[in-house]
């Protein structure tokens, strides 16, 4: 009896707030944008019985995602993501990969602290710390001042509001959500497996391509997860760092619903893109359920 | 004892300073005295008194105070609940659309979030304000807590619940008196969690919010999206600052329990 409270509290709430809006906006991304409030049509009307609700599927129809393949903004904008997205989760692995190692490989009592160092930027702000790079990031920032000064150029680089300076935010605001899951599976790794390996003739290299990388594919795949998945929808850093040729779905959604208020179209952007992360969600989800079992 | 090799040195050095240098420039620049925030003109703290100056800052930081203790503390509720019944819940109808729901939040992008919560309080009839973005954040917390408490309940040894149930307890009273204790820090940590994901989100809160109810990130975000201003270096540092002391703060009464339970079990034995 108790077991089914507990059950059905987070478990219904959920269903509330998470599962019945899904269907709203699917709802919405077959209606038509209407001049009213709330601005689509059509509404159920349930006063009028069966023939409310069979007059309310009958106006239901895919117009908006034929809109979405006509022009060519959309595919463009959810390609440009794709590309933006691929592109900064092997930057970000890239960068996260030897700092994690480092870390596993640092001394013992050294191992909290740089814990530490790498949750804090995750928990402050999102926003300030995307927003810092904008005065480091433009012609007259302080990157430029840095290497106007010791002569690497003469004039300055233009690096905001490019694509260059969304790279930069997107692997510097998830770095954290790539080292932790990476640490953590280096931790885990058995010293003696190397030295073994080593004594039988591999060169260090070799080692850590044979033994140290294929033993971190765990947290590899959750860290690009991890990454891959929002940055698909990333709003802030395109919005704040991109230029006017940045273009991401995110964007484009907040456009059509913010400045344009088509909900109904906005509802179909967030359709196909929800389409588009349905695959990666759940491979994300066995993942982190097989790595439950495994630790249980 | 190992030793760091060089290489290893080197990346931690390179990494650490690329995580930590944006964030330095920003305190340092925020006592410019220079409203030109790449040019520096000299120490002041005037920025900071025009900060306190402004009302619709204040008013915002209010809201967004609020808004992040009443989600979080909601949220850890529902979150600890729903880890407790996915750890220890045993098979029930529906347990893999539920723990779907667990982990989807974790990695949805905040716009189709945002987008979705909104169209549900219009479809509902629901005044966006405080409340709508209270009841946003606790949705997306609570995954955040639920995965963060399932973790360290995993992690312990069950048979100590079993032999407070064989001892007599009832399952709430072995929960309360020997289950909640050791996943206490776990707990906390998630309500942590909440709170500052609650005080840093932007996206969501922009879908959730009314025009009676802007949250600090909304005004931060509609001030940088003009450029960068002084004033919003000062509060950014004001930020850090409080992040950097609760989680240092934290860590540290963490790792004080852990000695002293440490301490307490070698007593024992």
């Amino acid at each position: 009896m108790k077991r089914a409270a507990l059950i059905l509290l987070p478990y219904s709430w959920l269903i509330a707030l998470f599962l019945i809006p899904f269907v709203i906006v699917i709802k919405i991304s077959l209606s038509d944008i209407a001049l009213a409030i709330p601005p689509y049509t059509p509404n159920l009307d349930l006063s009028q019985g069966w023939a409310g609700i069979k007059a309310f599927f009958a106006q239901l129809d895919f117009d908006n995602f034929r809109f979405l393949t006509t022009d060519d903004l959309y595919w463009k904008a959810y390609l440009s993501s794709l590309r933006i997205a691929v592109v900064s989760t092997l930057l970000t692995l890239c960068v996260a990969y030897p700092l994690a190692y480092g870390m596993a490989r640092a001394p013992d009592e050294w191992r909290p602290t740089l814990m530490m160092l790498v949750i804090l930027p995750f928990w402050s702000s999102f926003l300030i710390r995307v927003y810092s790079w904008k005065a480091i990031l433009a012609n007259e920032g302080l990157l430029n001042q840095f290497l106007m000064l010791i002569g690497v150029i003469d004039t300055p680089l233009t690096i905001l509001n490019t694509n260059t300076a969304v790279y930069i935010g997107i692997v510097y605001t998830y770095l954290p959500f790539m080292v932790l899951p990476l640490y953590s599976a280096l931790e885990k790794l058995d010293g003696s497996l190397l030295e073994a390996a080593e004594d039988l003739g591999c060169t260090r290299f070799q080692a850590f391509w044979l033994i140290t990388f294929p033993l971190s594919r765990n947290g590899i795949i959750a860290g690009c997860f991890l990454v891959f998945i929002p940055v698909m929808g990333e709003f802030v850093i395109p919005e704040l760092l991109g230029g006017s040729q940045t273009l991401m779905i995110g964007k484009v959604l907040w456009e059509e619903f913010f400045s344009n208020r088509d909900w109904p179209v906005a509802s179909a952007v967030a359709v196909l893109l929800l389409a588009i992360l349905v695959v990666p969600i759940v491979l994300f989800q066995r993942n982190e359920e097989k790595q439950r079992e495994a630790e249980g | 004892m190992r030793r760091l090799s060089w290489f290893n040195a080197t990346s931690l050095t390179l990494g650490f300073a690329f995580l930590y240098m944006p964030m330095i420039i920003l305190v340092v620049y925020s006592f410019n005295e220079s409203r030109l925030v790449t040019v520096w003109a000299g120490f002041s703290t005037k920025w900071y008194g025009e900060l306190f100056r402004n009302e619709a800052f204040l008013d915002a930081a209010w809201v967004t105070l609020r808004v992040a203790v009443f989600s979080s503390t909601l949220a850890t509720i529902l979150g600890t609940a729903a880890a407790y019944v996915l750890v220890r819940g045993g098979k029930f109808f529906g347990k893999t659309l539920f723990s779907g729901m667990i982990y989807a939040p974790l990695v949805m992008p905040d716009v189709i979030l945002g987008l979705s919560l909104l169209l549900l309080f219009i479809a509902v009839g629901l005044d966006r304000g405080m409340l709508t973005i209270i009841l946003a954040h606790t949705t997306f917390a609570m995954c955040y807590v639920a995965v963060v408490v399932s973790s360290r309940l995993v992690s312990f040894d069950r048979s100590l619940e079993e032999a407070a149930l064989d001892l007599g307890c009832t399952p709430w009273d072995a929960f309360r008196s020997v289950t909640l204790p050791i996943i206490a820090p776990a707990v906390i940590s998630g309500w942590l969690l909440g709170f500052t994901l609650s005080l840093d989100d932007l996206v969501i809160a922009s879908f959730a919010s009314g025009p009676s109810s802007t949250t600090l990130p909304i005004k931060i975000f509609s001030a940088v999206r003009l450029g960068v201003s002084p004033e919003i270096n000062a509060l950014s540092s004001i930020l850090i600052g409080f992040v950097t002391i609760g989680v240092i703060t934290f860590s540290i009464s963490t790792k004080r329990a852990v000695v002293r339970r440490q301490r307490e079990e070698n007593a024992v034995t």
